[in-house]
């Protein structure tokens, strides 16, 4: 006779909301472990959707998605130009925020070569960027239906293509456009900041007395060139011809005054290590705190069900119970409760994991892993229970 | 031959200064089928006495034979395993019923014999017999929760002899229950005696309790004081 099993049956109310307590705790658990995978995808997600072998940025930075990197466009060409480069093509990105449904709205604009590489990753839906200007392809999470249209700088552009769930490193859907779109959006300035721009640099150039008057004329009649050039990007991203050594490339391109160049592997490095450390540290020690949480409450969950069984210990021992029946009555309560609160938390998180306003990623070693752990908390906390219950003398049985 | 022998027996609780005798030289035979009465006040040293004989409380001095098998001789003798005479040779009548309260009538009376290794099917034949001798058949499905008095007594009685013990140890089996119900649970212990040739150890403070027991045995302050004979109705026997 299971003696577990019966004891669940006749407090079945008590177990039932013990183990939805439990169980949303687990699924706090699962949802941490998940907002963490999530982490490492969302920061992973642009960088992985490139498939580039190297990228070029701005000397002494890490590059576009640590802090700020700028690098005129023209320097594709040089790049391509190593031997063992394949194909090299410029990237932009910023981060915008607009107006939608009268709340702000975070996007991550990645501007992109049409005729080279980094753009979407894959298209859901429509189309990719044809034309040079005003054709936007947005990730599904930014809510955009086809052929709407969102203004962005001075014109607007319309949606031709829904690309899958790429985001930025912090997790804002990502949206691509043209680089040339991409670069007007980031520095193109309506005319009345343009003419204060040429009227504060001709005035700086007047004031210059070791000009000479044909150059100071020179410049005067180029401010428009200076003003309005927008031809600067934050990367350029290089793919390698088979059997092209990584290191020999990387050097090269050291060698010029300007730029670094940063290998897929340590563009890893920098979006996890250093972006997301932090976080990533305190989504595991949060985790930690609530795994501790669970064992402390599944010891007194337990602890608590054998003080009220003490009589019913004291008679089993006394009608000759071996320790093994009152072992087993308690363990597996535990290891029950455990599972089923396992399997609520789990049913809720898959139930609910893709409204979360974050990435939620539920890897199946994950959910192994953590499955182990509760079945090792709830034996461990056992313990409390079973320690107990064997310290109960059978003349406890006797009385009233 | 005696279902139960205890010589010379005593126990003390405490060390040193601080020792007090619950027991003190209590010796005792009881046959099999014979029903015995342990009588005394409350504090006299009755359910020491009975729990001793139990297997639960060890004895200072003295010796305890269950079934000819020796199991106390200044203290339990070593290498005994006393869970496995108590599941097979002796069974328990408490005070307060003590039925485990999550379990069914018939379940409570199977839990005793399962644990000493029935399978689950005899068991069920078991106990539904017992329960239905003691005209419980109605209530095989009722938690003790819902039973009253007498019947979660009569229940607590069906699991004690589901082992066919020899030994049935009740401790103030009639506390609990009123006057009409606490007679019927003696009638019963009575014929069970009988029936099963199990000898029957009864404590209780209650006089009116003990009409057609077998022996008295009187306690206080930790001595068997005085031992009578056949108690019919109106009288007894005195033999010390």
């Amino acid at each position: 006779m299971n003696l577990a099993l019966r004891d669940i049956r006749y407090h079945r109310g008590r177990f039932i909301l013990t183990a939805i307590g439990l169980g949303l705790l687990i699924g706090v658990v699962i949802s941490m472990g998940g907002i963490y995978r999530g982490l490492f995808a969302d920061a992973l997600a642009v960088f992985d959707s490139t498939k580039a072998d190297i990228w070029v940025v701005q000397q002494e930075t890490n590059g576009p998605f640590a802090e700020n990197s700028r690098i005129p466009e023209d320097i594709k060409y040089r790049i391509q130009a190593v031997p063992g480069v394949a194909e090299a093509s410029p990237l932009s990105f910023q981060t915008i925020q607009i107006e939608r449904l009268g709340k702000p709205f975070r996007f991550f604009l990645i501007g992109y070569d049409p005729n080279g590489f980094g753009g979407p990753p894959e298209i859901i839906a429509g189309r990719n960027i044809r034309q040079k200007h005003y054709e936007m392809v947005v990730a599904e999470a930014m809510g955009k239906e086809l052929g709407e249209k969102i203004h962005l700088g001075l014109n607007d552009y319309t949606v031709v293509g829904i690309t899958g769930k790429v985001v930025s490193s912090g997790g804002d859907p990502a949206a691509y456009v043209s680089l040339a779109d991409a670069q007007e959006i980031q520095f193109k300035k309506d005319n009345n900041a343009i003419r204060n721009d040429r009227e504060r640099i001709a005035a700086n150039l007047a004031g210059l007395q070791t000009l000479s008057p044909t150059q100071s004329k020179f410049l005067q009649q180029n401010i428009t060139g200076i003003t309005e050039s927008t031809h600067t990007v934050n990367t350029i991203v290089a793919r390698l011809a088979p059997g092209a050594d990584l290191r020999e490339v990387q050097e090269r391109i050291s060698r010029w005054n300007h730029f670094r160049p940063i290998s897929a592997e340590e563009q890893t490095r920098i979006l996890t290590k250093g972006m997301i450390e932090k976080a990533r540290m305190q989504l595991g020690l949060f985790r930690l705190i609530l795994l501790v949480i669970s064992a402390v409450i599944i010891s007194l969950i337990i602890y608590t069900s054998t003080i009220d069984k003490i009589k019913v210990i004291a008679t089993l021992k006394l009608i000759g119970a071996q320790n093994r029946v009152i072992i087993g009555m308690i363990l597996q309560q535990s290891l029950l409760m455990g599972v089923i609160a396992y399997a609520i938390g789990y049913v809720l998180i898959l139930l609910t994991y893709e409204k979360f306003p974050r990435r939620i990623v539920l890897e199946a070693f994950d959910l192994q892993a953590l499955f182990v752990i509760v079945i090792a908390i709830c034996t461990i906390s056992s313990f409390v229970g079973i320690r107990k219950a064997l310290k109960v003398e059978p003349a406890e049985a006797l009385g009233g | 031959m005696y279902a139960v022998e205890v010589e010379r027996l005593t126990k003390i609780y405490g060390k040193g200064e601080t020792t007090v005798t619950a027991i003190a030289d209590a010796t005792l035979r009881v046959k099999p089928g014979e029903l015995v009465a342990i009588l005394g006040p409350s504090g006299s040293g009755k359910t020491t006495l009975l729990t001793s004989i139990g297997l639960i409380n060890e004895p200072t001095h003295g010796r305890v034979i269950i079934d000819d098998t020796t199991v106390a001789d200044e203290g339990w003798l070593p290498g005994l395993d006393l869970k496995r005479i108590r599941r097979e040779k002796l069974g328990f009548i408490f005070q307060a019923h003590n039925l485990i309260p999550f379990l069914t009538a018939q379940e409570n009376v199977m839990v005793a014999l399962e644990i000493n290794n029935l399978t689950r099917n005899n068991a069920k034949v078991r106990a539904t017999e017992l329960l239905n001798s003691l005209n419980l058949g109605h209530r095989l499905g009722s938690y003790p929760s819902v039973l009253s008095g007498g019947e979660a007594q009569r229940v607590a009685i069906a699991r004690a002899l589901a082992n066919r013990p020899k030994v049935i140890l009740a401790d103030e089996p009639t506390a609990a229950l009123d006057t009409e119900n606490g007679k019927n649970v003696m009638n019963l212990l009575k014929k069970l005696a009988v029936e099963n040739r199990s000898a029957i150890l009864v404590v209780t403070h209650d006089h009116r309790m003990v009409e057609g027991f077998d022996r008295i045995f009187h306690v206080s302050d930790g001595r068997i004081t005085n031992e009578k004979q056949r108690v019919e109705a109106g009288g007894t026997h005195g033999l010390g």
